[in-house]
């Protein structure tokens, strides 16, 4: 990758150790994504904000970069680990609270905004078309890839960063015109947001860095965001382009069986002792949606709904939030499903949810089991 | 090989995966133990190997896996891997573990607990012992 003499200057640590460490990792991230020079970007998305996923080291090491390092670009930030709202009711030990903070304070000092959500694309003005993006969280770089306009590479925690640090970042086949070499013909019909979950799992799986999809009837936002979100969670894939592609992909068909196998990995209960809403976190628009659908019913067991705090401050005031809340929901803010320590194995056996996404980690770090059920099943058998 | 993303010099033991590793909810960030059931590595440790696995995927925060296990003392001496995403070349290149990318051939070449060496400044880094 060509430097220029001030990228270089910084790379050999002439601007001091935190642009240093920045420029070492935009070089690996462009060697890794062939990358011939760094270009400006203007938003970056941060990822690394939970305790529970960053832990000790990463709360040591942005409490130590954060006395010098201060971001050039709008930053904003992925959920963290509680609602600090609510925290207290649910036990969680203070240690957990006091370095959760701790990592709040370091983003805050650094001149991030403190957001905690992963759907940065909801709740933030999408800029024009066309413009360059620095997205850590998995599929908020895709939805932005694939329905904002924008361009990112599917960033790392530590990419994201070091472009929120120098406002660039490389110059990537992602950031340019990037044609995928594999089509996914979807045959479902009538899929449900637990199918399009599926489906980028699929997809996540079988593509490379872009995939075609094929055979894709208009979406919803809901189903739209399971499809990012499924498709973030497994595989290296960072953007899907409508359509049949061109005649030397290789096509793939997603049909029963390869959404039987996709269930069969990641359902591993008949039932879950509480239901988790929100994976990527909901939006204002399914908020309300849900609370239609809810109208006089209320959940025969716990229901964790998980919302960025603009979001839950809005339907608070249209009067959302209340009715949920006399449905049974537990509404949280500033964080997610995934990985928060407010779902605990040692309480928990099993988890319901509609996300893919959700029942990926829910499983394999939160170490439950889960049971997977889309939203109108949910309603229909969890609710009276 | 193909690409060198971090440069460095270690010897060690192979452990070798055919399936892609996703750090985040897969490795251990303090014991740096696989923890996913359905991996090929489930239960091994990938402290002090050199870790050689297709790719890595999934979520973003691995990255921060990477420099836990590292701060922990559980690292892989280096990673050699076909495709690097960019969770594994940022989490590499903060905390200095050696990081290439091969071939299919070379990769089909490495056996699980073979010695070798690894030295990015050689015109042949990789040396079977």
């Amino acid at each position: 990758m060509e430097l220029t003499k001030e990228e270089e200057s910084a790379l050999k640590g002439e601007q001091g150790e935190i642009m240093q460490m920045a420029y070492r990792i935009l070089v690996a991230t462009g060697e890794a994504t062939d990358a011939e020079r760094l270009i400006p970007i203007e938003w970056a998305h941060l990822s690394g904000v939970n305790y529970n996923t960053i832990g000790d080291a990463g709360e040591e090491f942005l409490s130590g970069i954060s006395k010098d390092a201060r971001v050039k670009v709008k930053t904003t930030l992925n959920p963290m680990g509680f609602d600090i709202d609510n925290v207290s009711n649910y036990g969680l030990d203070e240690n957990f609270i006091t370095k959760q903070l701790s990592i709040r304070n370091s983003y805050e000092t650094m001149g991030v905004t403190p957001s905690f959500s992963c759907i940065p694309y909801e709740i933030f003005d999408i800029p024009k078309d066309g413009t360059q993006v620095a997205f850590a969280e998995s599929n908020a770089a895709i939805h932005a890839n694939s329905y904002d306009n924008l361009k990112t590479n599917k960033e790392s925690s530590f990419s994201a960063l070091a472009s929120a640090l120098t406002g660039k970042s490389p110059y990537s086949s992602l950031r340019k015109e990037d044609s995928p070499n594999i089509t996914i013909r979807m045959k479902i019909k009538n899929p449900n947001e637990l199918t399009y979950g599926m489906l980028g799992f699929f997809a996540g799986k079988v593509g490379d860095t872009s995939v075609n999809i094929f055979g894709l009837e208009e979406m919803d936002k809901r189903q739209c965001k399971a499809m990012c979100g499924g498709m973030g969670t497994s595989g290296t894939c960072a953007k899907f382009l409508f359509g049949e592609g061109d005649s030397d992909c290789e096509k793939v068909d997603f049909d029963e069986k390869e959404m039987q196998n996709i269930h069969d990995e990641l359902n591993t209960a008949e039932k879950g002792d509480l239901i988790t809403l929100g994976s990527p976190q909901l939006g204002l628009e399914e908020i309300s949606d849900l609370a239609g659908k809810l109208k006089g019913r209320s959940f025969k067991k716990r229901c964790m709904i998980f919302c960025p705090r603009t979001v839950k401050e809005q339907a608070r005031k249209i009067g959302y939030i209340n009715e949920l809340e006399h449905a049974g929901c537990e509404i949280l803010s500033d964080c997610c499903t995934c990985l928060t320590p407010l779902i605990n194995k040692d309480d928990v056996d099993a988890v319901t949810t509609n996300s893919i996404k959700g029942a990926f980690y829910l499983k394999n770090s939160t170490g439950v089991d889960v049971n997977l059920k889309s939203l109108s099943q949910i309603i229909e058998d969890e609710t009276r | 090989m193909k690409k060198i993303l971090v440069s460095g010099k270690v010897q060690g033991i192979v452990l070798k995966s055919e399936k892609p590793i996703n750090f985040l909810g897969t490795v251990d960030k303090k014991t740096g133990i696989i923890s996913d059931k359905n991996h090929d590595l489930f239960e091994k440790s990938i402290k002090d190997t050199i870790l050689v696995f297709p790719s890595s995927v999934g979520s973003s925060v691995g990255a921060y896996t990477i420099y836990s296990i590292k701060s922990n003392n559980t690292a892989p001496l280096a990673m050699i891997c076909k495709k690097v995403d960019l969770t594994v070349a940022t989490g590499c290149a903060l905390t200095n573990i050696p990081l290439i990318t091969i071939s299919d051939e070379e990769f089909s070449a490495i056996e699980n607990g073979m010695k070798i060496s690894l030295d990015t400044d050689s015109s042949n880094p990789i040396q079977y012992q």
